[in-house]
């Protein structure tokens, strides 16, 4: 994995100095906190509905065992004891004091770690497939690309005032892990008819109060023009984009006003003006940057056979284990949702864990999924028993990624300022429902994404079955989605009707997997059901 | 009633104004209709609470309960954590914000 030379580290050490004395100022009281604000958010400090919380960057979701004991300690010592991992592939820390906050950035800056442009107006943490460098199915490792926008976006000048937040995800496979089409700018690293390489650029994408499918605006840039025709994308954006209606300043609406044909000129002739002033980076640096993400050491007589004759196990296997491209090995998914569970909380001793693990037995590494669990990339088949030993006896070793248990939910009204109502209650009480039911196993995939409010952390509009709440009168109240997909079928879910309480809206998405039970055809997912029989079977035996 | 409510500049903890200094417990709230705007003033510039907002509440057995559900999480701690709350061993204290 990529690792800091010697101006990333003075970068972030000299930020850590400087937010340190930001702080020191504010408690001082030489700084007012409309003064502060913009500085400790740009530290991604923000003030929650119970205390400071701050965000962590993991760039690309890829993180050493090092790193994860880091992230552990930090935990332990100024949190209590637990972080929560994150639809962004960060982890998130709920009760940090601001007196702290400078000395936990910089235990972060030993480990090459920061929590810059996790917040505000500019480009955030970069997001990629979580198996990247392992999957059976990808061209090349989306990573090195990734890394190439994160050090071109860091400290940006141009771009650290943007109109709003953006978001970039860059994936290198048809299938997509990442929901790249619903990013600011997805990223798709293909070849074209000649064999080269090159990127597909989608832009205007997102979730949110207005969610959007990124059309496709350029079928292929070079990779020698990856970071311009970015920079083009962006500077139109910065240049048009709505600064005087935060809910439309979006890149998404600018596109869908400016219409993607007429944004794709724009950015043709800026991406033209952009090649003659030289902004790209040599394509040594990307050279540079790749030799970071050279395949681990696989061994060649890593062995294929496992022993099955355990069922826990054999479950365990078959639902969180996915296809490698090395022969021998498999990445395995460490569930961080356990039936009944907070979705995407790991303890201070879990991380510690998942951190020896990873050395032990996947070359130390880690990776953050969107879906809130935590990937070891490169296990020996061999090995597989002996993790899932160690996993299951620590609660890790749910056998679940992505059935109905396995839920994406924001933090939602027990934890943040914005949300209008609960999510993890919600998410613990269908996981309890549906364990308890048995029909996980017949259900097969079916993912399910709760958010606490329109902001959508918790992608539900790209949930199978969505769950957003609302406030109804100062009443939690919650809308069931249907049909939404962040894959490479993306589809955006759409309201049943009338929402529901607490407890109606987990009766109502049991009855939609009954539906679903009953009208399946051999083969299909709840996903294809859906789009096969439509809304109004679900309507009808959810309203009558 | 009206309560008014902010962070501890330091520790970021929630605090209630009590009429002559800050608690963590809502319970320890005064009513401040009319004055919440010049203790938040006052309050804040002397940084005995960060981001001071008055919000609405009701007596309940005596004691104030905020109006709105976020500010009893608020008041409370996570539903979903009850031994990070501020009442870890009130099995009840569940009803009491939702």
């Amino acid at each position: 994995m990529y690792q800091y030379d010697h101006y990333d580290q003075a970068m972030v050490d000299a930020r850590v100095e400087e937010f340190r004395d930001q702080a020191r100022r504010r408690l001082e009281g030489q700084l007012t906190e409309d003064q502060f604000k913009p500085l400790r958010l740009m530290n991604g400090l923000y003030l929650q509905l119970h205390a400071y919380m701050l965000r962590v960057a993991i760039p690309y979701g890829t993180l050493n065992g090092r790193q994860m004991h880091a992230l552990a300690d930090i935990a332990d010592t100024y949190d209590r004891g637990y972080g929560h991992f994150t639809t962004r592939q960060n982890i998130q820390y709920n009760w940090i004091k601001l007196e702290d906050a400078a000395d936990i950035l910089a235990d972060l800056a030993k480990v090459e770690m920061h929590a810059i442009q996790t917040s505000g107006n500019c480009i955030r943490n970069i997001s990629s497939d979580h198996f990247a460098g392992a999957a059976a199915d990808e061209r090349v490792d989306p990573r090195p690309y990734a890394e190439l926008l994160r050090q071109w976006s860091s400290f940006h000048p141009e771009f650290s005032y943007l109109p709003r937040k953006f978001k970039i995800a860059v994936i290198a496979s048809d299938t997509d892990r990442a929901a790249m089409r619903l990013h600011d700018i997805g990223i798709n690293i293909l070849r074209n008819d000649s064999g080269e390489l090159g990127a597909a650029f989608y832009v205007g994408g997102g979730m949110g109060r207005t969610p959007m499918i990124a059309p496709l605006i350029r079928e292929f840039v070079p990779l020698d023009q990856l970071v311009t025709y970015a920079e083009a994308c962006l500077r139109v954006y910065n240049r048009y984009g709505r600064r005087d209606n935060k809910y439309k300043a979006r890149i998404k609406i600018l596109v869908h006003e400016m219409g993607a044909e007429e944004y794709a000129r724009q950015v043709d002739a800026e991406f033209a003006h952009l090649l003659e002033q030289g902004v790209e980076p040599p394509l040594a640096e990307l050279e540079r940057i790749k030799t970071f993400f050279v395949d681990p050491a696989f061994a060649s007589d890593a062995g294929a056979d496992i022993d099955r004759s355990d069922s826990d196990f054999a479950l365990w296997l078959d639902r969180n284990t996915v296809a490698h491209k090395a022969p021998g090995y498999t990445s395995a998914v460490i569930s961080l949702k356990p039936v009944g569970g907070i979705p995407g909380d790991a303890t201070a001793e879990q991380m510690h864990l998942m951190a020896d693990l990873a050395r032990n037995y996947s070359f130390d590494e880690l990776r953050v999924m969107h879906t809130q669990n935590i990937v070891l990339p490169h296990v020996r088949k061999a090995d597989l028993h002996n993790l899932w030993t160690a996993l299951d006896a620590a609660g890790l070793g749910s056998p679940n990624l992505g059935t109905v248990e396995d839920i994406i939910a924001c933090p939602g009204l027990d934890y943040c300022s914005l949300a209008n109502a609960r999510s993890i209650p919600i998410a613990q009480q269908i996981s309890e429902r549906f364990a308890a039911s048995g029909k996980t196993e017949a259900l097969g995939q079916l993912k399910l994404k709760i958010s606490g409010c329109i902001n959508a952390c918790g992608h539900h509009h790209a949930g199978h079955i969505g769950i957003l709440g609302v406030d109804r009168k100062g009443v939690e109240n919650y809308q069931l989605l249907l049909g939404g997909s962040e894959a490479e079928d993306v589809s955006l879910a759409k309201i049943t009707g009338p929402g529901f309480d607490e407890a109606g809206i987990v009766d109502a998405v049991e009855t939609a997997a009954d539906i679903y039970l009953r009208e399946r055809q051999d083969g299909e997912r709840f996903l294809d059901t859906y789009r096969r029989i439509g809304m109004d079977p679900f309507k009808e035996a959810l309203y009558g | 009633m009206r309560l008014l409510t902010g962070n501890d500049l330091k520790t970021g903890a929630v605090t209630w104004w009590t009429g002559s200094d800050w608690s963590l417990h809502v319970e320890d709230a005064a009513d401040v209709s009319g004055s919440e705007d010049e203790i938040a003033r006052r309050e804040e510039s002397a940084r005995r609470v960060n981001a001071p907002n008055a919000i609405d509440a009701e007596l309940q057995d005596g004691s104030p309960r905020p109006a709105h559900i976020k500010d009893r999480v608020r008041a409370l701690g996570p539903t979903v954590r009850p031994d990070l709350t501020l009442k870890p061993a009130d099995p009840e204290i569940g009803n009491w914000v939702i």
